[in-house]
């Protein structure tokens, strides 16, 4: 287990390094760079300010530096619109933020998607599982830039009971909406998912067994269906945590929480290439670790695989 | 003597009755089932509708999409309400503009966002997947790294990195879906190419001299077809998802063209004026061609792969 981890551990640097490089080359190309304006800078200014950002070194040379400054200084380098400030700076504000309604979120929707699923399945072709089934596919139908305006419609506008916006240093009553809306879509998915693999397992012949032996009901699910049952759910984790990790762009402007995408999407509309790069990249080394991860919690819920 | 009775005749005529019973093949089989889905019936039926709409719509439209009713652009929350007389079907935006034509302009682009971006993904990924998986080896896993190394990237990111890069454009904004689309595409098809070669009859056809190119063409790809399909249908509101995410942050196409996730962000930033058809009318269309959607993915895939789910 410890070398496969390892291994697997090595194998994901170069595809880090690869996608900073990536990264990097694309927004090198891009036409317009952030210091281009509707009125042209003389060009004796231009050369500081890109003497001062390293922009008048060949191309190879700023792709080692900023390799270099990421890999062993963990920087990424000045921000090109705000003058005082670096992307440093703007992650370590914004990312605690996402951070914190983005992981309430995923655990409120695996709560609740598992638990529906779970009761859906056990519960069968009854009005239960009707319920549950609905539920789903009208929460997969509703992704969180549709949740948002009906949330902030419900329980701001009409009722009146939530704020409907800001972060306040996140007391609950701002946390609520956000968490909601970001979670709803996918705990529909992972609710149907849920269902399915639990009525296949149900239909096994180990829990066949289990049943003919006289286990009551209660073991035969939580002890032996159990399991075997959140294996797919597990390997759906990696892409509910893209869910949230692109989610929370949306929820930060739209309930103006302060977090990570809120920078992201102000860097792209005014081309700042700096906080935008260093964003993606984070975001996608975030990724890859949570892909190894999940393989690693599925190596080991998965008693066929062998390393 | 025998042969005269009349059991003996219909044993005859039943021996000697040589028309062929009609068999089914795999596409006829999965019509019927899918026929006998009633969801996912319903939803064809209600997203053609959807479709004859954007189709017909425009000619009872009383106003263009980009057309200012200046009467009524200054009271908004008065005048500018849903009503037939005035010829706002469905209201005016915030800025006057008919909301009839842009949610049928918003249609328009949502389900050919969808379909387009799909069907770049379709091409481009099974292309890419069927040469990974076929030639194996080496090639394969390089291949298939890169696959991986892209899909590190959360996708939603990468289309926003390129329409930033690139100019925000219709064409941009296929190419960009497309670019993230045909990575788990590939995954698939990949997969299913490398069970399917070595089976009998991909032996028996390089044993007959085939050449490789036409054993991809005529002999994998048509087996794989089934799976690309289900994909494909599940890709297809994935991709109006996506394109609509990005037109709320307004990253999107831009004016005068819209998409239905730009039209829900307008009506939900002027939703605390009272002007609620701004943002009921899109959403409705919004969620009903995503849920139907599901449902026609959902029937493809009961009907093509029949494991019972």
């Amino acid at each position: 287990m410890l070398a496969y981890s390892l291994r697997r551990l090595l194998a994901a640097i170069p595809t880090i390094l690869l996608l900073i490089i990536a990264c990097f080359f694309l927004m090198h190309f891009a036409p317009g760079g952030p210091f281009t304006s509707e009125r042209p800078l003389p060009p004796q200014v231009l050369a500081n300010i890109e003497a001062r950002y390293g922009l008048d070194q060949p191309l190879w040379k700023q792709l080692w530096d900023y390799l270099y400054n990421i890999v062993v200084h963990f920087d990424f380098g000045p921000s090109f619109k705000f003058k005082d400030r670096d992307v440093n700076d703007i992650i370590a504000q914004g990312f605690p933020i996402s951070l914190t309604y983005g992981s309430l979120s995923f655990l409120f929707a695996t709560a609740v998607g598992v638990s529906l699923g779970i009761a859906a399945a056990i519960r069968h072709n009854t009005w239960i599982d009707y319920f549950a089934v609905g539920l789903g596919i009208a929460a997969q139908a509703l992704p969180n830039f549709i949740m948002g305006p009906i949330l902030i419609l419900t329980f701001t506008l009409w009722l009146g009971w939530l704020p409907g916006g800001g972060w306040n240093g996140g007391q609950w009553q701002y946390l609520v909406m956000p968490v909601i809306a970001l979670a709803t879509s996918y705990m529909g998915s992972i609710a149907r998912i849920t269902r399915s693999s639990m009525l296949e397992v149900l239909n096994s012949n180990f829990i066949r067994t289990a049943r003919a032996k006289g286990l009551p009901t209660r073991t035969v699910i939580w002890r032996h269906a159990l399991k075997p049952t959140l294996l797919p759910v597990v390997s759906y984790l990696g892409p509910v945590f893209v869910y949230v990790l692109t989610g929370s762009v949306f929820v930060d402007i739209y309930f103006s929480t302060g977090g990570l995408g809120q920078a992201y999407v102000g860097s792209a509309l005014s081309r700042d290439y700096a906080v935008l790069l260093g964003v993606t990249i984070l975001y996608g080394v975030l990724t890859v670790l949570v892909n190894l991860l999940t393989d690693l919690a599925y190596a080991w819920f998965d008693p066929k695989i062998r390393y | 003597m025998l042969g005269k009775s009349q059991k003996a005749a219909h044993l005859a005529e039943d021996i000697t009755d040589f028309t062929v019973i009609q068999g089914r093949s795999l596409w006829q089989d999965a019509r019927m089932r899918f026929v006998r889905n009633k969801a996912a019936m319903a939803s064809v039926f209600i997203l053609a509708l959807i479709v004859l709409f954007t189709i017909i719509g425009p000619y009872f439209a009383a106003w263009s999409n980009e057309e200012i009713d200046w009467n009524v652009m200054g009271d908004v929350r008065g005048m500018g309400m849903p009503s037939v007389e005035s010829g706002h079907y469905f209201g005016v935006d915030d800025l006057g503009r008919d909301l009839y034509s842009r949610v049928i302009q918003a249609t328009t682009t949502s389900l050919l966002v969808g379909l387009i971006g799909a069907a770049t993904a379709l091409i481009v990924g099974t292309c890419y997947g069927i040469a990974a998986g076929y030639i194996g080896g080496r090639t394969d896993s390089v291949m298939m790294r890169f696959v991986d190394i892209l899909l590190a990237i959360p996708a939603t990111l990468v289309i926003i990195l390129l329409l930033v890069v690139a100019g925000r454009s219709f064409f941009m904004l296929f190419i960009a879906l497309g670019a993230v689309g045909w990575l788990t595409m590939a995954r698939i098809v990949r997969g299913q190419t490398l069970t399917l070669k070595n089976r009998e009859f991909i032996e028996a056809a390089r044993a007959a001299g085939v050449s490789e190119f036409t054993i991809m063409y005529r002999h994998i790809l048509p087996n794989l077809l089934g799976v690309v399909i289900v994909y494909a249908s599940l890709l297809v509101p994935e991709m109006i998802l996506t394109e609509s995410f990005i037109s709320f942050l307004g990253l999107g196409i831009s004016e005068p063209y819209t998409s239905l996730g730009r039209l829900i962000a307008e009506g939900a930033g002027t939703m605390s004026y009272g002007t609620l058809w701004q943002l009921m009318f899109p959403l409705s269309f919004y969620v009903t061609i995503i849920i139907t959607m599901f449902f026609i993915g959902d029937g493809l895939r009961d009907a093509l792969d029949p494991k019972d789910r």
